[in-house]
């Protein structure tokens, strides 16, 4: 009888393995001292490193997040999505892949548009986060008012990456061409079908 | 008084019909809507699921030790536990797809159950894998085909002592001997996935003996029973709730074995529990389509018209079998002889979950695209040829709305200028374009629902109904409903769904949901107003019978000073709100707020590289009949969406499997390909909907839309190339395999 033992397989998404790796690569104590050493990281208790290289054990990261300073619990391996999500309960972004493959899960850092699903709360320390909450509440900003008059979403999980996505693409490019709009903004899924709708919005916050 | 149901004339229609806004539309754009994956109560323990690695396989063990022992591990929940029977022999649980959920972690952070998954130890027992779907004559050698039915239907009968088969044969070999013109073909459609960007899964909590459920469903008012039975609680202490879902296209009716077992760990554990599918785990498991594959012999009179049809269609549903009905086969047409049979297939994959439009899309890739050789064999125009055999169909609508449509979308395509012959066609350099079409139906009945409304004495209305919106903006249909019936505006109408305790509305599945909650607003909305209309006729001293609501006023239809504004006529109520419950049952008979039956035409314009074998959309034409239209933008928000998912399969996404492992080896969206906002070319959608057709009532669009894209698309590459590329999607790889075979 062939028999088969191991570990269960990982899988790109199964576990935070390949992150471990690759933080194993680079010396995770080494890059969260750096980091620390960015000054925003507060005090913490982290466990000494067991001797496997992998640092271990929660410290207190301090976000700016949407103009507002926040702490929250990180491990070494904690996403910035994780932490947004689950800690912030900013829950816009949203946890579709853990590549940047589907765009779902961008937000703005320092004004650039990031996958907070690829990215280390110890990478995000010290920047400038911008979530699509900030784009909403008593004054929405004409990019999420053209997704409701242009009816740009359906189930709606892809939206606010898709909003967040357009704002930084806008940002860049306030007189973008129909082209460049549809050469522009291939970095988000959605699988209920709203680009045509999508690329309607993004005409009416450019103008004509 | 009974109240006669009916809608307003389009012409004193204030909202039906209108381009609303979605009124989640805001929350949804802002983040501000709250999903299943986004609910994050207090000491929520987050829960992922070990997917079993193999094809086939039988557990021999399953060692949870060490992931007990991992940081941050609070609960191990095993599923497929060997053990060892009363006779004393072991009994190892068979596994027959990979991704098959073995056990599940609890811990405090999602990163230290994916931790908790990796320390899982397995051991396992592979056994033999199939999954080669398309080589029928393989499948009948590893005895994994079944019989999926089928039927012959001939003008001629049998003589009496004829054996039937045999006649048949000898029947159908004549009729095509004596056809004008014969086309062989072979055609194809990949099985793919549902791809919810928002995964199947659930937070659970528990109080005492009740359970709140969060769940990512298409039915809301189905699902709380399904918990309370797996559990053994009571139907009525048990909460599902679902404002808002990220994707469903029909494989989110369940509460899933999952989802039970979140219920089942929240309990052990006494916190609430989220377990959300992982992304590859929502490929393998969480539904896919039903391949399909058909060989067809058909014969055709000299004008274009088929006399004769023989196919041999099958194709997967995955390990429990299955394949598309044959009831649909060929697809909308059906001429006057045909022979059609099916064989399913049994496949080491997930078992196949209802897809938009079940059976349907595949039937007419695999049909309507020897419609279209046809006309190349004849070198006619197509859309000659699909018009010509509108003289033979089986359809829920009528050749003369096809008919309609088809010039509608002519002219919207300028299809009669683009035309060339197939495979005749200017090239630029490599590439050469190509026009295509097909056509479909959908039954699109109302289903289920149950309305309580309120109208309170203050003027606000609520209604209250066990429905859901998956995106298709039942929210907003449901306020525009009511806010026509009292002539009120859309926004001061509050609408509740998403809830198992609000009255039941059926599950939101085969285009059935805007039909029944239109039916069951509106009867809810015109009783409340019969009832208004009576306090207020006696207050005006006026026939109730003349009473109206419209422009927020209520009162007598023709004297203007004899009405009072909406508040006020509310006020008469005194202190008591006004309830109504109104009832909606699937199949009522004569109802005029509904209807069933819907056809559409659909036309492409592609361009192909014959070096690169890359399709590109240049332009894609729908025109939908759907009765009469509640919203107009999001009805054709709706169309937009069939129409980009139809390219997404027509185009670029399957599922492909390892023939020897059985592993779904794209199982990530970053190897899944679905079309991207600069792939889908210029999309243009007609909402048909003459006097005729608005006369019907409701009918549901969600289905029709999806179904034609595939044939439409593959007819348009045919069109340009001259040379048919059997099997969708039509990816760069199958495009110039085609191109080099007819080469040959
Ligand atoms: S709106 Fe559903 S995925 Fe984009």
């Amino acid at each position: 009888m062939k028999r088969i033992t191991g570990d269960a397989p990982s899988g790109r998404v199964a576990s935070g393995f390949s992150r471990r790796e690759f933080l194993r690569g680079s010396g995770a104590a080494a890059a969260a001292t750096a980091l620390v050493g960015a000054g925003e990281v507060a005090a913490g208790a982290q466990d000494a490193d067991k001797g496997d290289g992998v640092a271990r054990g929660k410290i207190t990261v301090v976000l700016d997040v949407n103009g507002a300073k926040h702490e929250v619990q990180a491990e070494p391996r904690t996403t910035l999505l994780d932490a947004l999500r689950n800690q912030l309960h900013l829950t816009g972004a949203k946890p579709v892949s853990t590549d940047p493959s589907s765009g779902a899960a961008t937000v703005l850092v320092d004004g650039k548009p990031a996958c907070a699903a690829s990215m280390l709360v110890l990478q995000a320390a010290g920047k400038k986060i911008q979530t699509v909450e900030s784009l909403g509440g008593t004054k929405l900003d004409p990019v999420p008012a053209a997704f409701v008059s242009a009816d740009a979403e359906q189930c709606g999980f892809c939206t606010p990456g898709f909003v967040v996505a357009v704002r930084a693409f806008l940002n860049e490019h306030p007189k973008a061409t129909d082209d460049e709009i549809r050469s522009g903004l291939n970095g988000n899924i959605c699988r209920c079908g709203t680009y045509a709708n999508i690329i309607r919005a993004i005409a009416i916050v450019r103008g004509g | 008084m009974a109240v006669e149901y009916s809608w307003p004339k389009k012409a004193d229609a204030k909202v039906l019909g209108t381009e609303h806004d979605r009124l989640d539309g805001a929350a949804k754009a802002t983040g501000a809507a709250k999903y299943t994956y986004d609910h994050t109560p207090a000491k929520l323990l987050f829960a992922r699921g070990l997917g079993c690695p193999h094809g086939h396989c039988r557990i021999l063990d399953i060692d949870v030790t060490a992931a007990e022992k991992a940081p941050g591990v609070v609960h191990v929940h095993v599923l497929q536990k060997p053990r060892v029977g009363d006779d004393g022999k072991p009994i190892q649980p068979e596994i027959e797809w990979e991704g098959e959920l073995l056990a599940i972690v609890a811990a405090e952070t999602e990163a230290a159950a994916a931790e908790g998954v990796a320390k899982i130890k397995v051991d396992f027992e592979p056994l033999d894998v199939f999954v080669d779907d398309e080589d029928l004559e393989a499948a009948e050698k590893a005895k994994r085909t079944s019989k999926g039915g089928g039927k012959v239907q001939l003008e001629k009968e049998p003589g009496d002592d004829e054996d039937e088969d045999e006649f048949a044969e000898k029947e159908v070999n004549r009729l095509l001997g004596e056809a004008k013109h014969v086309v062989e073909g072979y055609y194809g459609i990949r099985p793919i996935t549902h791809c919810c960007l928002e995964p199947h899964g659930s937070v659970c909590a528990w109080d005492g003996d009740k359970l709140d459920v969060h769940l990512s469903t298409q039915n809301v008012s189905g699902t709380d029973e399904q918990f309370a039975n797996a559990l053994k609680v009571a139907a009525g202490d048990v909460h599902v709730q679902c404002q808002y879902i990220g994707g469903g296209f029909g494989s989110k009716f369940a509460a899933d074995y999952w989802g039970i077992a979140c219920a089942e760990i929240a309990k052990a554990t006494g916190r609430p529990v989220r377990l959300m599918l992982t992304r590859d785990q929502e490929l393998k498991l969480g539904g896919n389509r039903p391949s399909g594959y058909l060989k067809v012999k058909l014969g055709a009179d000299e004008n274009g018209v088929v006399t004769v049809w023989d196919s041999q269609h099958w194709g997967t549903g995955g390990a429990r079998g299955g394949v598309v009905g044959h009831g649909v086969i060929p697809y909308v047409y059906r001429p006057k002889n045909y022979r059609r049979v099916a064989t399913a297939i049994k496949t080491n994959c997930a078992p196949s979950r209802a897809w938009r439009a079940p059976d349907h899309p595949q039937a007419c890739a695999i049909s309507q695209t020897a419609y279209d050789d046809l006309a190349r064999v004849m070198g006619a125009d197509s859309l000659d040829i699909f018009r010509k055999n509108l003289a033979n169909i089986e359809s829920n609508q009528k050749a003369e709305v096809y008919a309609a449509e088809m010039d509608i979308a002519a002219k919207l395509m300028d299809w009669k200028a683009k035309w060339h012959p197939h495979g005749k066609g200017p090239a630029k350099g490599s590439v050469v374009e190509g026009l295509g079409m097909a056509i479909h139906t959908w039954q699109g009945v109302a289903g289920n629902s149950n309305c309580m409304l309120r109208v309170h004495p203050d003027g606000s209305v609520e209604s209250f109904c066990g429905t859901q919106d998956l995106g298709t903006g039942t929210r907003t249909v449901c306020a525009m409903v009511l806010a026509e019936t009292f002539g009120i505006p859309v926004e001061s109408v509050k609408v509740n769904i998403g809830s198992s305790k609000y009255p039941e509305s059926g599950p939101s599945g085969g285009s059935t949901t805007v039909g029944g909650v239109s039916e069951s607003h509106r009867r809810a909305g015109q009783e409340a107003l019969a009832k208004l209309a009576e306090i207020v006729a006696k207050k005006l001293e006026i026939d109730a019978a003349t009473v109206v609501a419209r422009n927020g006023r209520v009162g007598s239809k023709d004297d203007d000073a004899k009405t009072m504004s909406w508040k006020e006529a509310c006020s008469l109520l005194g202190h008591k709100a006004l309830e109504v419950t109104a009832s909606f049952r699937r199949g009522a008979e004569g109802t005029p707020l509904s209807g069933a039956g819907v056809g559409g035409v659909q036309m492409a314009h592609v361009a192909v590289d014959r070096e690169t074998g890359v399709v590109r959309m240049k332009k894609f034409v729908a025109v939908q009949d759907m009765g009469l239209i509640i919203n107009r933008k999001l009805a054709e928000s709706q169309v937009h969406g069939a129409m980009i998912m139809g390219i997404a399969y027509a185009l670029f996404e399957e599922r492909i499997t390892d023939p020897e492992t059985g592993q779904f080896l794209n199982a990530e969206l970053a190897d899944y390909k679905l079309p991207r906002l600069g792939d889908i070319g210029e999309l243009v959608v007609e909402l048909y909907e003459p006097e005729s057709e608005r006369a019907r009532g409701v009918i549901g669009l969600g289905e029709p839309p999806v179904i034609g894209p595939g044939a439409a698309i593959s007819n348009a590459v045919c069109n340009a190339l001259g040379v048919r590329v059997p099997v969708l999607p039509l990816t760069p790889k199958r495009v110039l395999d085609a191109l080099a075979k007819a080469k040959a």
